[in-house]
Parts: structure tokens; C-alpha cells; sequence
């Protein structure tokens, strides 16, 4: 049953337990009981709403930088990523395979103050060798779903 | 000037879809539970390997029976399916939709005045495709109470000795109803012990949600007499693409082969490259389809079960077949009051056979969204006529 909530709620959190339960077959309190065990185990992390932003009026960079650092004795990479990923700015860190260290996504209102964070605040680090900056032009899809696009139903109304 | 017309065609019933069609048509703002056909979009991996044979300049004929290494696939397919083996040089074939299949291996098998039999509710041409191959389709009306499904009791019922083929419509269209081993296996029995041949549409074989599917020429003796018809459509959402296929042994390919290579000549090319890729990739996408189809066949029977429409619980397909009966109104006008009175598009059981009256085939081929807001106009309906 986990993993069928969790591929329903992945695409829909939004969904109600009642309908939830019975596209799944199974009772409500099943259903209900389930995700607050998976909120406590936080497999379950958090409900958030995917916006397209460009269709707003609000001004937003999104920038992602590659980050090398210099792990530091006994604590491997934990220690920099929790310095790191613990500005509001920051919006995800991720520990990468390959030719740096880190994947950091950051979130302003202009370049410049991605840019500032970049100069002011992650490479100053003593732990950190190099930063590369690349903005994010357009989103085309996210979390699996296409931004760009709204679906239309194009069949027919009657098929045999 | 002397009639056009070939007295056959014109004394064939158009389909009563099309009628039902024609009015939804009109009606610019209706919702529909009306479509025989998946809501998602084909695959992309299969889409963008016919873009690429596009791109590739594969714009040529294939062969009369399709490219060889999709009948390999499709050979490969059924084997680990439905345990049956087909040598994929002479047993298996493609063909322009699973329609053009079910046509030819009618005209190939039948004898003018040889009985037919065809379970009804079922798809809307395997009468008309007997009559014009000069064959007598004799109907066999399932009923609500074997939840549609074919017994035996009503099979013997309406043998001849003039009965050649037995349609096996399962997982059926507009029913949704599923025919389980144990059920099937009677049936094959009275095939070979009355000598008849099967023409198996098993369309929907992916669309099943009890069991695996099964297919009747899986059993004993059946093999070497069942056409299995089948397809890409509803498995892997690939409708438009017009792309199917029979199987049979080659004695009876060879036949079929014949008409489609005067008729036809070959399926679409550019289909049939993207198909290989159905075959080769596809399984975990008919799986996502096949899990969120039963997770809406929930909803729906919910739905049903919430304003006291009477349906039995199909295991198949992505239709249900609610009972109006107690509405005291035909199929029809049920069906023509809910799309004026609440824009509504469902299609009445009659166009799929006249013991479908009292029932309406409702598809739940559509998103969560859709499907509520539909729902939720039926079930208004549903309480205006019972009066509260």
C-alpha cells in the first residue's frame, strides 16, 4: 500500500484520503494511518506546490552551482552541505558523483544577489576550492511534470 | 441510371455509435464517459521511435505481412503472455488496427450460410464483418447475472450443425467483463469437441485487473484452431496509430495474409518501427496504465455505488456497464435525457447488441478530474429521477 499512496500523493498531494482510498481499495483509517507513519519515518518529508513562476509577476533567478570542497577530517562531506544548505537562500544540495562535490541550487530576485551569495558567502568557506554559476534560463519540466504546456483532451466524445 | 449500391451494404445497420455520435457532436460543452479509447498519450520512447524511422527516411512498404523483427517481438510477447508459441515467419501478421484483423479472418474462414457466433454486448463489427463475408452471425446474449461472461449452458444453446466460429470478445467491450481459466477452459472443450474454430479478439488482454489474462487458444487442442487477434491501441495508448495483429496457424494465416495483401498491402510503416519499441520497452508503461485504469474503475464503481446505480464488478477493459433498469426508460432515451438535461455523453448499451438495453457502457478512461466531474453530473441526474 506504501508505495501506491506514495505514487498517488507524488503527483497529487493535494488529493482527499476519502478519494484516496478508494482509488487504492483500501479503508480510510488504513489509508490515513499509513501516511502519518510515513510522515513520522519522514519518508514523507513535506506537501509542496509546484508554481510556474515565469507566469507570475514576481521576478526570480534560479541559479545552480557546481561546488568543490575539500572534505574535512572525520566528518566527510555532511558537515560543508549542512553549512551550506542552511541559508534560506539555498534551495537544494545535493552530493554528486564526478568532476565536483556539490550540486547547489539557489533562489533570489536578480543575478546580482545570486551572485552576491556566490562571492559573499559560499566561496568564502574555508572548505571550499571552486564555485561555477550557471542561471537557469526556463523551466521546461519539473518534479516530472511538464510546466511548459497545459493538457488538453483532444479525443473524440463518443468512440466505439 | 441503374442502382450504385451493393444490396448488401445498404441493408447493413450503420453503427449505433455513429447515430449517438452524431448528436453528441451538436453539444460543444458536454462531458464525456462516451470514449473507447486510453486517456494518456502514447509513450514517448515508442512516439519518438517513429519520429526517428521518419527522420531515417523508412518511408517505404514493408512487407505484406510486417516487419519481420516486430513479428519476432510480438512472437516473443505472447509466449511469455500467454504460453502460446507462433513461428513469426508464417504465423504471425500485422495488421491495420485490430478491426482489420477481426475482417479478415471472418472472410478468410467463412463459408456463405456458415453460423457465426457472436456474444453480445460486444464490439460493433464482428456482426456486420460476418454478414459481408456472406457468414450468418448467430448471437449469443450474455447476461447480467453470469456478469457477462460466456457459459457454456448458453453456448450449447445455439450450436448447429452449420455453427463453424465462436467470437471470443474477453476482456469485452462495453462490459468489461473477464472470462477467468477455469471458464475459459469449458468453453474450449465444447470448440474441440464440436470441431469449431475461435476468433479471439484480445484487445484489452493487457487491461485486466484479476488474474493474468488468459487466452483460450492457451488450452488443450485450441491452438491450431483459434485466430488470436490483438493490437497496440489499448495496451499501450496507441489508437490513432491503426497498428494490430493476428496469429494463427498458417494454413489460416495464409489466407488472411491474402486479403490484406490485396486490401491493404501493409501496415503503416512508421507504426510498426515504433511498435518494436512497444514491445521491447513498453512493459513498465502498460503496467502505470493498467494500475491507474483500476485505481479509476474503483473510483467509478464507487461513484455507482454512492447514487444507487445498480453494476456488476468488471475486471477488464476500461469500461463499466451500470443496469438503468429500475429508471423504467430505454438505453437510449436514458442516454439522450442526461447529455440534454446534464451534458453527459455516455453511450447506450443497445450499440453493442439489443440484449445491451437497460445498460449504458460507461468509460473511465479519463482523469481523476474529469471522471468526478462527471460522476458528480450523473449523480445528479440519478437523483432528479428518483425523486429527491
Amino acid at each position: 500500500m506504501r508505495e501506491k499512496i506514495l505514487a498517488v500523493i507524488e503527483k497529487n498531494s493535494r488529493i482527499d484520503i476519502k478519494d484516496l482510498a478508494i482509488l487504492l481499495g483500501e479503508s480510510e483509517v488504513a489509508v490515513a494511518n499509513e501516511i502519518a507513519q510515513m510522515e513520522k519515518e519522514h519518508v514523507i518529508c513535506g506537501y509542496h506546490t509546484l508554481i510556474n513562476w515565469d507566469n507570475t509577476s514576481d521576478e526570480k533567478v534560479v541559479a545552480l552551482i557546481e561546488v568543490k570542497v575539500t572534505p574535512q577530517r572525520g566528518m566527510g562531506f555532511d558537515k560543508i552541505a549542512e553549512r551550506i544548505y542552511q541559508y534560506s537562500e539555498v534551495n537544494a544540495v545535493y552530493l554528486m558523483s564526478g568532476a565536483y562535490d556539490f550540486t547547489v541550487f539557489i533562489e533570489g530576485k536578480t543575478m546580482r544577489q545570486v551572485a552576491q551569495f556566490v562571492s559573499e558567502r559560499l566561496s568564502p568557506m574555508e572548505s571550499v576550492l571552486s564555485t561555477a554559476t550557471h542561471f537557469v534560463l526556463k523551466k521546461y519540466k519539473d518534479h516530472g511534470t511538464v510546466i511548459a504546456a497545459p493538457v488538453q483532451d483532444e479525443r473524440m466524445l463518443i468512440t466505439p | 441510371m441503374r442502382n450504385p449500391l451493393s444490396d448488401k451494404v445498404t441493408a447493413l445497420e450503420p453503427s449505433g455509435i455513429r447515430k449517438f455520435f452524431d448528436i453528441v457532436s451538436e453539444m460543444k460543452d458536454a462531458v464525456s464517459l462516451g470514449v473507447g479509447e486510453p486517456d494518456f498519450d502514447t509513450p514517448w520512447h515508442i512516439r519518438e521511435e517513429g519520429i526517428y524511422s521518419l527522420e531515417k527516411g523508412r518511408t517505404f512498404y514493408t512487407s505484406n505481412a510486417g516487419l519481420k523483427e516486430l513479428r519476432e517481438e510480438i512472437s516473443k510477447y505472447l509466449s511469455r503472455r500467454i504460453g502460446v508459441n507462433y513461428d513469426p515467419l508464417h504465423e504471425v501478421m500485422i495488421t491495420v488496427g485490430g478491426s482489420e484483423a477481426i475482417d479478415g479472418a471472418l472472410r478468410a474462414m467463412v463459408n456463405p450460410g456458415d453460423e457465426v457466433l457472436i456474444p453480445q454486448p460486444s464490439f460493433v463489427s464482428y456482426e456486420p464483418c460476418t454478414i459481408m463475408a456472406d457468414g450468418k452471425p448467430v448471437i449469443i446474449e450474455l447476461e447480467e447475472k453470469d456478469q457477462f461472461k460466456l457459459t457454456k449452458e448458453k453456448l450449447l444453446e445455439k450450436l448447429t450443425p452449420k455453427t463453424k466460429i465462436l467470437v471470443m470478445p474477453f476482456p469485452n467491450n462495453p462490459t468489461g467483463a473477464i472470462m477467468e481459466r477455469d471458464e475459459m477452459e469449458e468453453i474450449a472443450k465444447i470448440v474441440v469437441e464440436k470441431d469449431l474454430f475461435v476468433i479471439s479478439d484480445e484487445i484489452y488482454s493487457e487491461l485486466c485487473y484479476r488474474g493474468e489474462p488468459v487466452s483460450i487458444a492457451s488450452f488443450p487442442g485450441m491452438r491450431e484452431r483459434t485466430v488470436v487477434i490483438n493490437g497496440f491501441s489499448k495496451a499501450y495508448a496507441m489508437t490513432g496509430w491503426r497498428l494490430g495483429y493476428a496469429c494463427a496457424p498458417s494454413n489460416i494465416l495464409a489466407q488472411m495474409l491474402k486479403i490484406h495483401q490485396f486490401a491493404i498491402m501493409c501496415a503503416p510503416t512508421t507504426s510498426q518501427y515504433a511498435a518494436i519499441s512497444a514491445l521491447k520497452n513498453g512493459d513498465k508503461d502498460v503496467e502505470m496504465m493498467r494500475e491507474s485504469y483500476n485505481q479509476r474503475r474503483r473510483f467509478l464503481l464507487h461513484a455507482f455505488a454512492e447514487m444507487k446505480l445498480d453494476c456488476f464488478e468488471p475486471f477488464g477493459a476500461f469500461y463499466a456497464f451500470p443496469s438503468i433498469k429500475r429508471f423504467g426508460m430505454t438505453s437510449e432515451e436514458f442516454a439522450n435525457r442526461l447529455l440534454r438535461e446534464e451534458k453527459v455523453a455516455v453511450v447506450p448499451g443497445t450499440a453493442f447488441g439489443r440484449c445491451g438495453e437497460g445498460f449504458l457502457r460507461i468509460s473511465y478512461a479519463y482523469s481523476l478530474e474529469s471522471l468526478k466531474e462527471a460522476l458528480g453530473r450523473l449523480a445528479h441526474f440519478v437523483r432528479r429521477l428518483d425523486g429527491c
